[in-house]
């Protein structure tokens, strides 16, 4: 513990000497991790918590990811279409591991449950499912898991800058009560422990998960939300911008990582 | 929704001790929690588990409130011969879930 501390005031310090330094040279992020220490949260796991995902029949993220394939198939809306009329399951390996992505007509990036729910709304003439809903999670664990072992591949382009660096920053920027950033965690602390749990890396890489605490399957928004409250800091709501924009650096920031959905975390 | 998963080894040799897996999917609410606004939410729980192997009773188990949801079980019979293992779950409410799988004992 002492560790850590002493670790945030090193980085209090820093922080007051920036403004100095950024006249000399530009502030470079000096905290992320190297390339070659990046490793799923999959690591810092208990052989037990491990072993749950490693076994399908023992995961129980699996009842997610079999519920979303029976919607997969299963017509809905106005046009009475299922997913699988327009694509193959077998055509939705790697997409998870490019999302967020930009969608052309909000003119911003979506994740892959926008990227269902507007799958739904525009073609299938459906009610968008809500945020945490059993379906949308169904369908999303579904089409992760077809992307079960492709590395995460994010590209940086023009559109997607500006939401990029707002993304970074919300994740550099000390918020809350506490006030402390998830950089300090999850940069700089990863693998010390905090109240005797191992700090992770935070690399999504198994959304959504399974998550022991929760007793059930949930989102990465859901995960950014318990982390915003436990700094005690305003969690925005589901779908917000702010997310995406999280999102978007954190599955930059895994890049090279395979996706392990469903996994399971504690 | 797949209500279980279940894990028999397909194939084993005769009086051979093999491993079964069960999971089946369940909120398991213990009855002590409350909602966002106080009221209690009722439990709802398995409380029994039974599995058959030919019609045999080879292992039955008891399940609390502190039972995490999706109750994972596994334990171990010996193959005696060829059949069906059947599996049953019971709730508070007497309603059942089944599944069952075959096992071939050479």
């Amino acid at each position: 513990m002492s560790e850590v501390l002493e670790n945030l005031r090193s980085r209090t310090l820093s922080a007051l000497l920036l403004p100095a330094l950024s006249l000399i040279a530009p502030p470079a992020s000096s905290t992320e991790i190297p390339a070659a220490q990046k490793q799923s949260d999959y690591e810092s796991m208990s052989p037990q918590t491990r072993a749950m995902q490693d076994d399908d029949s023992v995961n129980p993220g699996m009842f997610w990811v079999l519920d979303g394939e029976e919607r997969w198939g299963r017509k809905d809306g106005s046009s009475n279409l299922s997913c699988a009329d327009c694509h193959t399951s077998e055509s939705m390996r790697g997409v998870a591991a490019r999302y967020p992505s930009f969608e052309v007509e909000s003119q911003r990036p979506i994740d892959l449950q926008e990227r269902i729910n507007i799958c739904r709304s525009r073609r299938q003439n459906a009610t968008p499912f809500r945020y945490e809903s059993k379906e949308l999670l169904a369908l999303s664990a579904f089409v992760a898991y077809e992307s079960r072992g492709v590395p995460i591949q994010i590209t940086i382009d023009e559109r997607l800058n500006p939401f990029f660096d707002a993304g970074r920053a919300l994740f550099e920027t000390r918020q809350g009560q506490l006030n402390i950033s998830c950089a300090q965690c999850h940069d700089d602390n990863w693998g010390k422990r905090m109240a005797g749990n191992i700090i992770p890396q935070a690399q999504p890489t198994g959304y959504p998960v399974y998550r022991l605490e929760w007793q059930e399957l949930g989102s990465l928004q859901r995960r950014l939300r318990n982390c915003l409250f436990g700094m005690r800091a305003e969690t925005y709501p589901y779908g917000a911008i702010e997310y995406i924009e999280l999102e978007l650096y954190m599955a930059w920031r895994a890049n090279g990582l395979k996706i392990e959905t469903p996994a399971v975390r504690p | 929704m797949a209500r279980a998963l279940i894990n028999v080894p397909r194939k084993a040799r005769r009086g051979e001790i093999v491993e079964i897996k069960t999971l089946v999917s369940h909120p398991m609410e213990t009855g002590y929690r409350r909602d966002n606004i106080g009221n209690p939410i009722p439990r709802d729980i398995i409380s029994r588990f039974v599995c058959m192997y030919n019609g045999t009773e080879v292992f039955r188990a008891d399940l609390f409130p502190a039972v995490a949801a999706n109750p994972f079980l596994s334990f171990f019979t010996v193959a005696t011969e060829s059949g069906t293992l059947e599996f049953q779950w019971t709730d508070d409410q007497d309603n059942t879930q089944t599944a069952s799988a075959s096992i071939e004992v050479e």
